[in-house]
């Protein structure tokens, strides 16, 4: 079996049953970016320069959802034959944010405010490793 | 300094308004199309069309801004001179500016400022682009700390599925539906026919749009801005300077390159997130209002007032989205103005009357210049064949890559 390693460094945990999204929280106002904020807190009132680590919400309601049905161009590494692939952005009620991700599961009955679950799935594969990106699941 | 706050429109005066002081001379464009040749070419064609439209020569030019693009090397980026050698240096100040597909409203702003601080009395503004086909990709190379370069690594987010996403919302918050969105490609496709610098100049039918296939659901390929060459140029000059060369100059009324507020709660491109609404509140008017807002107060004038306006319809579905952006109606009210009829030429307030992205496909840095262009020939009444009635204001809008606003209002 191939090894599974994350398609990005340190974006997510990959614990395989309850994955979370790692964003990081300013320590001056609270506020929590994802991707995480580098250098520093992009609240215009704030001059926070310091972050703590900061697991996002597993779970969210759909924000939207397109399923697209061409390959995209590089980076991106298309399966062959090429598959149709789902994006949904999901509302995290508790950080008051929405969240990109592929979709884990059947679109067709996918709608606006549909829960969903963050999981691990594989984005692509190479001669040694599944690479590992976090998808949405519906519930 | 003073700091603005609120973006309520009402009270917040802005503290210097360029109202009226600066005049579009003349506008000039090359054919938007797949010619597969030098972008230099193209915005020398377009900068000479200009010139002759203000009457001036080359070297009355004092400065010259170019809208950059980066897709053409180191000439792209330095987008001002390159167009300055094409033309033959003669010395002239110079600026170039990238905010993609905001970086002509930018350049325009730039030659407005030196106009309004009286640092010069004639600007020449040029964009062109040379595209390749399909999609817009990310520039090549390994880069993951590039958000542009992940989003197509980590989620295959594509430029299409941003505006799929607002789609989807747009039919189930509000019951927008497939057959609308493909009226708005009629309509546009039907604006474009006597446009002789657009690139698709054909009726197109409800039919064929959804017969077209799905690129990111529900949009589909004829819904879909395609990527063209294109130049487009604006000489810009004082009114005082306008008023000895002819009589009743179009004048920039108000312009705005304003960046979104913190916390901007609608994902865009090419973003992974929103940014968390949690500790502050959100503003009062999200970022794609705020661009027409800022231009509406300048300009002294509101959505009431437009004779017509023209903007960015990346997709057909977008287009919709943005009526209620520039306050032409309320959230949720854009199919009833499409049904209406008045966004299509005869109605109350044509929308893309050039025909819009729609016909054009989009050249990044010469598509803002090109919105202005139009709204010139309009409200001097020279669009033939697509010509806007007693058009008196209009306004152009979009929206660059990484927090670009970019609206302008012209008056006659
Ligand atoms: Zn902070």
């Amino acid at each position: 079996m191939k090894a599974r390693v994350p398609a990005v460094e340190g974006w997510f945990t990959m614990d395989e049953d309850q994955p979370h999204l790692l964003g990081n929280r300013c320590v001056t106002c609270g506020t929590v970016f994802f991707p995480r904020a580098e250098t520093a807190c992009r609240n215009p009132g704030c001059r926070g320069g310091d972050f703590e680590e900061a697991p996002l919400s597993r779970r969210g309601r759909v924000w939207s959802y397109t399923t697209n049905h061409y390959a995209p161009p590089p980076p991106f590494v298309a399966g062959d034959p090429f598959q149709p692939y789902t994006i949904a952005a999901v509302e995290l009620a508790e950080e008051k944010m929405v969240v990109l991700g592929q979709l884990d599961g059947d679109p067709t009955r996918l709608r606006v405010g549909a829960e969903v679950e963050l999981v691990l799935a594989t984005l692509f594969e190479d001669d040694e490793h599944e690479h590992v990106v976090w998808k949405w699941r519906p519930l | 300094m003073e700091v603005e706050t609120a973006v309520s429109g009402t009270e917040a005066a802005p503290q210097a308004s360029g109202r009226g002081r600066v005049a579009v001379l003349g506008v000039g464009m090359h054919p938007w199309g797949k010619w597969g040749r030098s972008f230099v070419e193209y915005g020398l064609v377009a900068a000479r069309a200009a010139l002759d439209d203000a009457g001036l020569d080359w070297p009355d030019v004092q400065f010259v801004s170019g809208a950059d693009t980066v897709r053409n090397g180191y000439p792209g980026y330095v987008a001002g001179s390159t167009f300055a050698q094409a033309l033959g240096w003669q010395g002239a100040q110079v600026a170039s500016s990238y905010s993609a597909c905001a970086s002509g409203a930018t350049a325009l702003g730039a030659a407005r400022a030196q106009i309004l601080a009286g640092l010069c009395d004639v600007a020449l503004v040029v964009g062109a682009d040379t595209t390749p086909r399909g999609f817009l990709a990310p520039t090549s190379g390994d880069r993951p700390d590039d958000p542009d370069w992940l989003r197509f690594r980590l989620l295959g987010a594509t430029n299409p599925t941003y505006f799929a996403l607002y789609a989807r919302r747009r039919m189930e918050l509000h019951g927008a539906t497939d057959a609308d969105f493909a009226r708005v490609k009629v309509k546009n496709a039907r604006h474009g026919m006597a446009n002789p610098y657009a690139r698709y100049r054909k009726e197109v039918t409800e039919e064929e749009v959804l017969a077209s296939p799905l690129v990111a659901d529900p949009l589909r390929l004829l819904e879909i801005c395609a990527t063209s060459d294109g130049g487009a140029a604006v000489v810009l000059s004082s009114l005082e300077f306008a008023r000895r060369r002819t009589t009743g100059p179009v004048r920039v009324a108000g312009l705005s390159t304003v960046t979104p507020r913190f916390p901007n709660t609608v994902i865009e491109m090419p973003n992974f997130a929103t940014d968390s609404a949690a500790t502050v509140a959100p503003p009062e008017s999200p970022f794609r209002d705020s661009i027409a807002e800022k231009a509406y107060q300048e300009a002294g004038v509101g959505p009431e007032d437009l004779s017509l306006a023209e903007v960015y319809d990346l997709s057909s579905a977008l287009e919709l989205d943005w009526y209620e952006n520039i306050g032409l109606c309320k959230p949720g009210e854009a199919e009833r103005l499409l049904h209406d009829g008045d966004t299509a030429l005869g109605g109350r307030v044509p929308v893309n009357p050039s025909g819009g992205l729609s016909c054009f496909g989009e050249a990044v840095p010469a598509q803002a210049l090109a919105q202005v262009c139009e709204v010139t020939w309009q409200l001097r009444g020279q669009a033939q064949g697509r010509q806007v009635q007693d058009a008196k204001v209009g306004l152009t809008v979009n929206q660059g890559l990484f927090g670009h606003g970019s609206c302008v209002i012209l008056e006659r």
